[in-house]
């Protein structure tokens, strides 16, 4: 932990600080999304008793008060110069959250046993410095496992793409 | 006059034996459904699941029955919960092994097990460690349930005659709990918690049937469901967390012989005092939502405060019993709401509510008049998954403490993927797994920011209900929201809340004036 802190400020891509108002920001434009919403839905009182956007519109006003607090915190009070996440970690969080996006897409588009295959065995090779090898074969053991489990002994079909369903080239549905 | 007096008084001893009597009756019966071998062999499958679950970086109680869930829907709701639970004991349990062994918390709740659990270990005394801690677990946890089985019947018989203004103070005291109980900021607690209401909102208005805040999104007009984001806020947001700090495992060797076993319990009940003291730490913030967590930390701060030695952090007993037990009386206590109120005290309770609702069970105190047979199978099948969840993690340390061998390269994708699957079935949409991976986003950046997540989580569970009992006050007074302090159970439950939700503020002011 400490040995982080001394580094932090060398490689720092970003401060504690940014980061914090950047999300009280968030916070205070999804305050006003939500607001407006309940604004739009009526958040009065009708004659069959409160409106639809009643409550909501209460729970924008408590938002927005506290993130203005927060975004004051973050921006005047605390001052938090040490670094939110340095080049090493945020190479690492994004080598993780990217492929995570490109999977989630191929779920959506050739189906979640195929997309599987690759991400694992990506990550493997990637990461992990695997053979090739021994990636597919943890990696298609992993999508064979699932595809039995789920299509056979729970019998809740997984989704087999929506653009494409690479499973049929195989054979099997 | 004196007579009568006492006959009244007799009267009411009869009447309290003749209670006691009937949840002992109740709970054999109970014990008489959990025992059927089917359940027994999900009790053990629970636990086994449960431990490997706790051990896992990215899953744990909370987003594991998550993903498990869409999977008991066939099952009987009393088989299915008796399973979901087992898996929050062996979760429960299996946190310390990664905390001991490897100094790795699989769990929140195992950091301060961490602190002198591993010099433990280190010093070739992983074997005493572990024992401790498991056995600790289950103190914790049987002291929670004993209480559960005469308190839940009390606090529900008592909340029958709750009308909407009571339940909606018993909500807020809940929220304000939060509030009061974090060590974080006040304002970022309740930015976090609106959040979740205002997820909550999303989708279909129950009492208008108009549409809310779907901006014109189909896939908006299910709303946000709390089992996506709390795959995703626990899951994704912990494999971000952990890759960040690039975690190699490095461990001690771990067995435990029964020879140490045996040594081990001989010395534990010198340590009676610490142990108690934690169960009640664990009860009150398991029943108060305060969780697990904060429960450990606080019963390892009191342990170290009370005891003599100074040898805390460099492999005390009393620092790996005091957290423990307090956690697992925590984690086990937090049911009692959930059972008795339809309130949960943790995310994993509230996880187990959506079950609830799901299986077409209303969680509350109706539950207790209407579902007996699957009220008291639950409560008789924490007994039995406690004891099942002990001997499990005594006799198979070796291999679980193996599966953090496996490179994390192979288990952080694997994980993704099985969170993935598990956010998938909640509504068979894709949709929810583009949301899981936000959720997931979320997740890392609340972390790294000191936002809570559970308060939002539970928000997001109970906000739809929690609206509900508010429009309902509103429309009994007219608008007025002096229906909250309307009779005494209400002024006194709703001026509770208001004290936890002004603490932070008091709690300064206090400590200035000292």
């Amino acid at each position: 932990m400490s040995q982080n802190l001394e580094n932090s400020n060398q490689d720092s891509l970003i401060s504690v600080r940014v980061i914090d108002i950047i999300t009280a920001l968030l916070f205070i434009v999804v305050g006003l999304v939500v607001m407006f919403g309940s604004l739009k839905l009526g958040a009065n009182w009708s004659s069959d008793g409160p409106e639809a956007g009643y409550f909501p519109f209460y729970i924008s006003v408590i938002m927005l008060l506290s993130s203005a607090v927060n975004l004051y915190q973050a921006a005047i009070v605390h001052k938090k110069t040490e670094a939110f996440v340095n080049k090493e970690s945020f190479k690492q969080v994004m080598a993780v959250l990217l492929p995570a996006i490109v999977f989630v897409l191929g779920v959506q588009l050739i189906g979640i046993y195929v997309s599987s295959v690759f991400y694992i065995a990506f990550f493997m090779v990637w990461l992990g410095k695997y053979r090739i090898w021994k990636a597919i074969v943890v990696s298609v053991g992993v999508s064979v496992t699932l595809y039995l489990l789920f299509e056979f002994w729970f019998q809740i079909p997984l989704p087999h793409g929506s653009w494409f369903n690479p499973l049929e080239l195989v054979g099997v549905q | 006059m004196c007579n009568k007096n006492y006959q009244l008084k007799n009267e009411e001893k009869d009447l309290k034996k003749g209670f006691k009597l009937e949840e002992i009756n109740a709970l054999f019966n109970g014990f008489a459904i959990a025992m059927s071998p089917f359940n027994l062999l999900l009790m053990l499958v629970g636990v086994t699941l449960g431990v490997i679950i706790g051990v896992l970086p990215g899953l744990g109680g909370a987003n594991g029955i998550a993903i498990l869930l869409p999977l008991t829907f066939t099952m009987s709701p009393t088989s299915a919960i008796i399973m979901l639970s087992c898996i929050y004991w062996g979760a429960l349990f299996g946190g310390a092994i990664t905390s001991i062994l490897f100094n790795i918390p699989g769990e929140p709740w195992s950091v301060a097990t961490t602190f002198d659990g591993y010099p433990m270990a280190r010093k070739g005394k992983a074997g005493q460690a572990l024992t401790a801690a498991f056995t600790s677990s289950f103190v914790g946890a049987l002291f929670a349930i004993v209480m559960i089985t005469f308190l839940a019947p009390l606090v529900a018989k008592f909340a029958l005659k709750f009308g909407p203004p009571e339940f909606f103070a018993v909500y807020l005291l809940t929220f304000c709990s939060f509030v009061g109980m974090n060590k974080g900021s006040p304002f970022k607690t309740i930015s976090a918690m609106m959040l979740g209401f205002a997820l909550a909102t999303v989708g279909m208005d129950t009492v208008t049937g108009q549409l809310r805040l779907t901006f014109g999104n189909p896939e908006l007009m299910r709303g946000f469901d709390f089992l996506i984001a709390v795959i995703g806020l626990f899951g994704i947001g912990e494999i971000l967390l952990s890759m960040e700090e690039g975690l190699a495992f490095q461990g001690a060797a771990a067995k435990i012989r029964r020879q140490v076993v045996l040594n081990t319990w001989a010395q534990l009940p010198k340590y009676w005092a610490t142990s108690i003291r934690s169960c009640l730490i664990g009860c009150w913030m398991g029943i108060t939502p305060g969780g697990a967590t904060p429960a450990s930390f606080m019963a390892y701060g009191v342990a170290k405060r009370m005891s003599k030695s100074k040898n805390f952090g460099k492999g005390q007993m009393e620092g790996i019993i005091a957290p423990e037990t307090a956690a697992h009386a925590a984690g086990t206590s937090a049911l009692l709401p959930m059972l008795s109120l339809g309130i949960p005290g943790s995310p994993t309770a509230a996880v187990l509510l959506g079950g609830l609702l799901i299986w077409g069970l209303q969680p509350g105190p109706l539950l207790f008049v209407e579902k007996p047979d699957f009220v008291w199978g639950l409560i008789a099948s924490m007994y039995l998954g406690n004891i099942a969840g002990l001997i499990v993690v005594l006799t198979c340390v070796p291999l679980f403490a193996s599966i953090l061998k496996i490179p994390f390269s192979i288990i952080a994708p694997v994980i993704i993927v099985i969170c993935a699957v598990g956010a998938y079935t909640v509504h068979n949409a894709v949709f929810d797994v583009w949301l899981m991976l936000g959720f997931g986003f979320l997740g890392y950046l609340f972390k790294k920011l000191d936002y809570p997540m559970a308060p939002m989580v539970l928000a997001l569970v109970l906000g739809d209900r929690a609206e509900d009992s508010f429009r309902q006050s509103m429309l009994i007074s007219q608008g007025s929201l002096g229906v909250f302090f309307s009779s005494y159970v209400v002024t006194g439950i709703t001026s509770l809340a208001l004290l936890m939700l002004l603490w932070p503020l008091i709690g300064k002011v206090l400590k200035k004036h000292s």
